[in-house]
């Protein structure tokens, strides 16, 4: 049986999905019990499931982890939410100093099987803080998983996986598409694999590497550039991190170019890495330099200077052009 | 009034002023001259107003979102208007009438919403700092500015504000802990509008009353009625003449009621009942005060009308000096990250610049 929704409900399935099959899924985080969420990602759930296993918290991201650490290790399976990616930092200490230690420092002895939820990314027209894609900072942590869905499918896929996933995950979901198109998916269970990407488009000319929102503009220009009779392959990263470093240098060993499409900034970035993973075991054939086309390295401008930011198809179309004729 | 007469774990509220607009505490009524209550009564207009069009606009997809601060006006107007002008504001993201009280001009307000930086770029004279989002870490800089001024040895003192809400986070505890320790002349008020979002007052913390917390900090703290002009007025006075004795910091809770939606995106009807808000709406600050100043025969008929007349028109032609007129231009995307723009950033900018031209695409 399947189902056309979008991705803020294929979340909400998953979350579903999960806490009928495990009891030990708890669900909390602000606005999330009576509201469903500011985004309606929980909606339903405390009436479902009760009062127990989704609720409202006080404001205070630090202690939504802080605490979710503390039921992981004391054998629940918390999925908490942070109301945006904006206001993660608050958190980040427990997930930073904890969240991604606590494994390593005892040894297995405690482990932490939960997951982070944040919407992030720009294109909303929002205020300040409620734009910006900064998954590098939390890639660059060890012990932390970084997952980022692109579509309602892999939204649910994913988020299945993660919850089952035996290590913590930070689960970025790209708010600007939360709504933006339905897909037909599977109603029931299914897991997609954490730390594979998908090779959304075969194509021979050049390699794309995206994820979340950029995604679908990546596509958006393909199509441009199939008039050109470019044809790219697309790859969606899926997981940033651990990042499935193969598929990507299988890629540019048949295509000979890469361009990553990212809308965070450009510099020490997701980017930045899989550059030096494609020098590194993929130098000699290389055609073209591998490029980047990202955010700018520039704070995420407030509403009227926002159609800068992005990079747009037409940008990125014509950046694959310029490398395709390198 | 002395604060120590209204011990918060008593849940004794401080009021002048009853919700029929009659004062009830006449000991403690300040001294306004006519001019100045009507100046206060057409500011709580201009906010009232501002907030009203504010939605309409966004309605008709004129405006963004817009966090309005309808039925708070009392909490920050009578507050603010206790300080000095040298005195300072360190605002959460709900304060419109602290603002118009402490000089923002409303165009600044109106750019802020509309999506520009520079509605945070204040006039050099006005020491308002600019609305910060992330809940209650603004605190912490009211202290700063706080101690500041005791390193300094300046007399003004530092008004902030944060909601119930933002009571619950670690901001809150370590900047209100260090003001107690530095006493720095800070005022905190906390307005208790009853919700954080959808999450109301009760379930934020399990303490009784949200001044109590003053108390584990080592200074005052008080519950005043919000929706009492007179009585945020005094009790915010009197605390910052504490801090300028050197007495340090004072926490005030206000009660007041949110009436409109968290938000544009906000949707109340799913978390609260039309009941309550309509009780709430016979306490409305302005009604309240308008009741006192026409009783009084201070404020009459044709002056209510003439001032809504003034304030919409005040509002509209702000409105007009920035619609469609206010878009970002690309090299102000660059330029304000530091003192002198770094090569990447010059690059970076040169780069769209030939793109958007139709020139080569040198993005690599
Ligand atoms: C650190 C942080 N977490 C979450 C948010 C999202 N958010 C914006 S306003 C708000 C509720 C704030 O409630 P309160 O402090 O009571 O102030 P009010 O909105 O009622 O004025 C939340 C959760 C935020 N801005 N900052």
């Amino acid at each position: 049986m399947t189902n056309k929704i979008n991705m803020v409900q294929a979340v909400n399935q998953a979350l579903i999905n999960e806490m009928e099959l495990d009891d030990r899924v708890i669900v909390y985080g602000e606005d999330v019990g009576l509201e469903g969420g500011v985004f309606r990602a929980t909606v339903d759930l405390q009436q479902k499931f009760g009062k127990e296993r989704s609720f409202d918290t006080p404001l205070a991201e630090s202690a939504i982890v802080g605490t979710a650490i503390g039921m992981a290790i004391n054998g629940l399976k918390p999925v908490v939410e942070l109301q945006f990616m904006g206001f993660s930092y608050p958190a980040f200490n427990q997930i930073i100093s904890h969240v991604s230690r606590m494994r390593n420092r005892s040894r297995g002895r405690f482990t932490l099987p939960m997951v982070i939820r944040a919407p992030y990314g720009g294109g909303i027209r929002a205020l300040e803080h409620h734009s910006e894609s900064t998954e590098a900072i939390y890639a660059h942590i060890p012990g932390l998983k970084v997952v980022i869905p692109s579509t309602p499918y892999d939204a649910k896929g994913l988020l299945i996986s993660a919850i089952r996933d035996p290590d913590p995950i930070l689960f970025l979901e790209p708010k600007r598409i939360y709504r933006a198109f339905k897909q037909e998916i599977p109603a029931g269970d299914y897991e997609l694999p954490i730390g594979k990407a998908k090779i959304v488009q075969e194509g021979e000319d050049i390699t794309i590497v995206s994820w979340g929102a950029m995604v679908r503009d990546v596509q958006k220009a393909v199509e441009m550039v199939a008039k050109e009779n470019i044809y790219p392959e697309v790859i969606d990263l899926r997981t940033i991190s651990p990042m499935d470093r193969e598929t990507i240098v299988e890629s540019v060993k048949k295509t000979g170019r890469i361009l990553i499409v990212q809308e965070a900034p450009k510099s020490f970035s997701v980017g930045s890495e899989i550059v030096s993973i494609v020098n590194e075991k993929a130098f000699l054939y290389l055609e073209a330099p591998p490029t980047k086309l990202a955010g700018f390295d520039t704070i995420f401008p407030l509403p009227r200077g926002e159609q800068y930011y992005i990079p747009s198809p037409e940008r990125i179309a014509a950046t694959i052009q310029e490398i395709v004729n390198y | 009034m002395k604060f120590e007469d209204y011990n918060p774990l008593e849940e004794k509220v401080f009021k002048i002023m009853d919700k029929k607009g009659k004062i009830i505490n006449t000991d403690d009524m300040p001294n306004f001259t006519n001019d100045q209550l009507l100046y206060l009564y057409r500011t709580m207009l201009l906010s009232r107003t501002m907030d009203e069009k504010q939605l309409s606009y966004q309605r008709q997809g004129r405006m963004l979102t817009y966090a309005p601060n309808i039925g708070q006006e009392a909490t920050q107007i009578g507050s603010a208007y206790a300080l000095e002008k040298e005195d300072w504001i360190v605002p959460s993201f709900r304060e419109l009438g602290a603002w118009l009280i402490h000089g923002v001009p409303l165009k600044n307000i109106f750019l802020y919403w509309y999506g520009n930086e520079w509605g945070s770029h204040m006039p050099e004279d006005v020491k308002v700092l600019p609305v910060s989002v992330p809940i209650s870490t603004q605190l912490q800089h009211a202290t700063g500015i706080g101690m500041a001024n005791n390193i300094k040895k300046e007399n003004n003192v530092v008004l902030t504000y944060t909601g119930d809400g933002g009571t619950s986070g670690g901001e809150f505890h370590e900047a209100l802990n260090f003001a107690g320790v530095f006493k720095a002349p800070t005022i905190f008020v906390i307005q208790n509008n009853q919700y954080a979002i959808s999450v109301p007052r009760i379930e934020q913390t399990a303490s009784k009353t949200l001044a109590q917390k003053a108390i584990a900090y080592g200074i005052p703290g008080i519950q005043v009625d919000g929706n009492d002009i007179f009585a945020m007025y005094v009790a915010t006075k009197e605390a910052a003449d504490r801090a300028r004795r050197g007495e340090g910091p004072t926490l005030i809770e206000a009660i007041t009621y949110r009436l409109a939606a968290h938000t544009t995106s906000d949707d109340p009807t799913k978390y609260r009942e039309d009941a309550e808000v309509e009780e709430w709406k016979t306490r409305d600050p302005i009604l309240r005060f308008k009741t006192y100043l026409e009783n009084k025969g201070i404020l009459t008929k044709e002056w209510d009308e003439k001032m809504k007349k003034e304030v919409e028109n005040e509002i509209t032609s702000t409105f007009e000096e920035i619609e469609g007129k206010a878009d970002t231009k690309i090299e102000e995307i660059f330029m304000y990250h530091y003192e002198t723009m770094p090569p990447i950033l010059e690059e970076q900018l040169k780069e769209y610049k030939d793109f958007l031209e139709g020139g080569k695409n040198n993005d690599k």
